[in-house]
């Protein structure tokens, strides 16, 4: 593992800042080639050197990344960059693919989550994800987010489950809405509420970290709007990264942002600072829609 | 013969009517260049006037090859000697095939008499004469079609659509066809039926425990007076159908989720066809495989453990009838569990499931309709197969759910029934038919059930 702290966080020359972008200067890619600092204070995970196969093809290359403690972590990028790669190897959800192959290191709180002894079963409770689709089971709702404890043997008894149910709609937002048809089916709930659901039914077997691949991709402004609220209140128990493609989203949710480009992590920083003041062309032309 | 060289004749009109067709439709607008001005494209042309040439003499061709016998006899009979003609139908039908067998140079059954000569030399003229008349007849009508067709040939008009139209009745010709089999085969089984039931009462053939339709033939003959209870016989069809079902249902179902969940591709690769090579195997042989084979070898461990297996058992049957099965569910399985989102097994590990849980919890669940449905589409299988049991669960039409015992089943009693020769007003044969409506009527309940629990499933994720 190299020893990033964040004393060896990169100097930007004053120059570079004045011209508000540039090609960035060799001595600010001190690290993988990517800008800006990607370590924090406090980090709940830590990846390194990360490179991600699908076969024979390297999806991400080389990417280093912290996510701290109670932190948004956004991940930008035009589609096809490796954001959502890279998001899936944190919960080992890429071993679900026969031809994906992950090199480097990923620690969650020290531990390596690729480590052989490691099982991954407990891993992925550690660390939940939510899915750019809702995909609640054609169950009821209470079965939705009870799925999860009853699984893992959280709890040994029927009020302690209800407690359980109760206290992840509350916290996902959707206890009002729902708490009188808990038996209904979560399929029929709209798609806002499905979200929350999943919300919901990942955070009740209490995860540390909460990984969000575009989770409103799906929904319309209003939905899209109550998610958002609802991750910015996630952020004092859980540290959450979150994938998306709207930038607005990113600026509205996280404290940091990660700019994705071909399998390459290009940037990283402070959110306000990506959004105002980038560095790297990449970024730049990103984020004020040259391409992407 | 003469009819093979009419039709290959007017394909070849046809063919030429196509080229003309499009020659004409670029010429009327000047070349090949011209052809945007055309509506439709010129081979829609060549296929109209095709269709003008060989429709219509077809059709025509057609009535006349089914009406030409009819009437030939007719004639044939209003020469006849009058004590000839005022014989009965039966008798009269066996003097005119001698008199076509004569025409036709072959064996004739009595003496031939001069009337009869006579009457075969008038047949052959006649025969010919309807030959030479039909190739006239037909021919004309296609140049006639060939003409019309070529004549209404303009730019403006609209041979596409007029194609099209006739391609869309071909379709509805060829849909009918299947719809009016079906109507044609139950109404038969259906009359048969309501003969034998006004021999034998309904209530007697439905609730009868005895199986045994042997019938005097003769008045004199001594025999039983026949038994026509169809009990023992669903019994057994259901104590087989049911071995089958338990042996199929969880192979088939535990290799679909092997299959579709956990083997890698290159397995899944090869298990695959292999499986199916299975659903490939003819019955006839899974017939003598479960005669020959397995039969003995239940009997024989039966033994030993001190049982009395009857050489022809129901497990036999139906061990055999579950293996041929087992394809068949596993392929629907996997077709519905295949059919579950992507999104369910993601949602499921990513609680940190694992993939047994994933599979128990959430895809058997979400896929049960589909595999339900699947399984009652298998069981009417089972209940409608016929050869392995023929060949091994016997014709001894035990009430009996003893699986060691040999029992009958409604398709094998269908098939002895029929076999041989018969009387076709004996309600020993009738009975097959009432056998084969109700057979018809259980599987027919069976697949709608069915076909509603897979079409509800199709709409859970949509």
């Amino acid at each position: 593992m190299l020893s990033v702290t964040p004393d060896t966080a990169i100097a930007v020359p004053a120059s570079v800042i004045a011209a508000g972008f540039s090609p960035v200067a060799d001595e600010s890619r001190a690290i993988n080639g990517t800008v800006g600092d990607i370590t924090v204070a406090d980090p709940r995970m830590t990846a390194r050197n990360v490179n991600v196969y699908y076969g024979d093809k390297l999806a991400i290359n080389n990417v280093s990344l912290d996510i701290g403690k109670n932190e948004v972590v956004a991940m930008i990028g035009p589609s096809g960059c490796g954001k959502s790669t890279f998001l899936r190897c944190l919960n080992r959800m890429n071993d679900t693919i026969d031809i994906c192959r992950v090199e480097g290191e990923i620690r969650l709180d020290e531990q390596d989550i690729y480590d052989s002894s490691l099982d991954v079963v407990p891993l992925r409770a550690q660390v939940g994800m939510v899915f750019q689709k809702p995909n609640p089971f054609p169950k009821s709702i209470y079965d939705n987010v009870a799925y999860g404890p009853r699984i893992h043997g959280l709890t040994s008894s029927k009020s302690e489950l209800d407690d359980i149910v109760e206290e992840s709609l509350l916290k996902a937002g959707l206890w009002d809405e729902v708490k009188d048809r808990l038996d209904e089916t979560g399929t029929g709930l709209s798609g806002g509420q499905q979200q929350r659901l999943c919300i919901a039914r990942t955070i009740a077997v209490a995860p540390e970290v909460i990984l969000m691949d575009e989770p409103c991709s799906a929904l319309d402004p209003i939905a899209t709007a109550r998610v958002e609220e609802l991750i910015d209140e996630l952020r004092e128990q859980y540290t959450i990264a979150i994938v998306t493609h709207s930038m607005q989203q990113a600026a509205r949710v996280s404290q940091r942002t990660a700019y994705f480009h071909l399998g390459e992590l290009v940037e990283v920083g402070k959110t306000d600072d990506i959004f105002t003041n980038p560095r790297h062309r990449l970024t730049e032309d990103y984020i004020t829609g040259r391409f992407g | 013969m003469t009819n093979t060289l009419l039709i290959i004749i007017l394909l070849g009109l046809m063919a030429i009517a196509y080229q003309l067709g499009v020659r004409r439709s670029q010429k009327v607008v000047g070349g090949p260049s011209g052809v945007r001005a055309l509506h439709s494209l010129p081979s829609y042309y060549g296929f109209f006037t095709a269709l003008w040439t060989g429709l219509p003499a077809l059709l025509v061709l057609l009535l006349w090859v089914s009406l030409q016998s009819g009437v030939i006899r007719d004639l044939v009979v209003s020469d006849l000697p009058e004590a000839v003609r005022s014989l009965p139908d039966a008798q009269l039908g066996l003097v005119i095939n001698d008199i076509q067998n004569l025409a036709q140079g072959n064996i004739v059954s009595g003496e031939v008499s001069p009337a009869m000569e006579q009457a075969s030399a008038h047949y052959k003229s006649l025969q010919q004469t309807s030959y030479a008349a039909s190739f006239v007849v037909v021919l004309s009508l296609a140049i006639m079609g060939l003409t019309f067709g070529w004549r209404r040939i303009a730019p403006k008009y609209r041979a596409r659509n007029r194609v099209e139209a006739a391609i869309k009745w071909m379709l509805v010709g060829c849909s009918t066809i299947a719809i009016f089999t079906t109507l044609g085969i139950v109404l038969s089984v259906l009359f048969e039926s309501i003969r034998f039931f006004q021999i034998i009462p309904i209530s007697d053939f439905l609730f009868g425990l005895d199986w045994s339709p042997q019938m005097a033939i003769r008045a004199d003959q001594v025999g039983s007076s026949g038994a026509f209870g169809v009990i023992p016989l669903f019994v057994g069809t259901l104590l087989i159908a049911l071995i089958a079902m338990l042996v199929a249902v969880p192979i088939g179902l535990m290799s679909a989720i092997y299959l579709s969940e956990y083997a890698g591709s290159r397995f899944r690769a090869y298990a695959k066809p292999l499986l199916e090579i299975l659903a490939g195997i003819p019955t006839v042989v899974y017939g003598f495989f479960a005669a020959l084979t397995v039969a003995p070898f239940i009997r024989n461990n039966g033994e030993l453990l001190g049982l009395d297996v009857s050489s022809e058992s129901a497990l036999a049957a139906g061990l055999v009838m579950g293996i041929m099965i087992i394809p068949f569910i596993s392929s629907l399985s996997d077709d519905v569990i295949n059919a579950v989102p992507q999104t369910m097994r993601d949602a499921s590990l990513g609680i940190g499931a694992t993939r047994s849980e994933t599979v128990k919890n959430v895809i058997l669940p979400a896929a049960l309709p589909g595999i339900v449905g699947g399984i009652l589409l298998a069981v009417s299988r089972a209940i409608g197969e016929t050869m392995i049991v023929v060949m091994a669960a016997g014709l001894s039409a035990n009430l009996t759910a003893n699986p060691l015992q040999s029992v009958t089943t409604v398709t094998v009693q269908i098939v002895t029934l029929l076999v041989g020769d018969q009387e076709f007003d004996s309600p020993k044969t009738l009975a097959a038919f009432a056998l084969g409506l109700l057979l018809f009527i259980v599987t027919l309940i069976l697949n709608v059930v069915a076909l509603h629990v897979v079409r509800k499933y199709r709409e859970a994720y949509e």
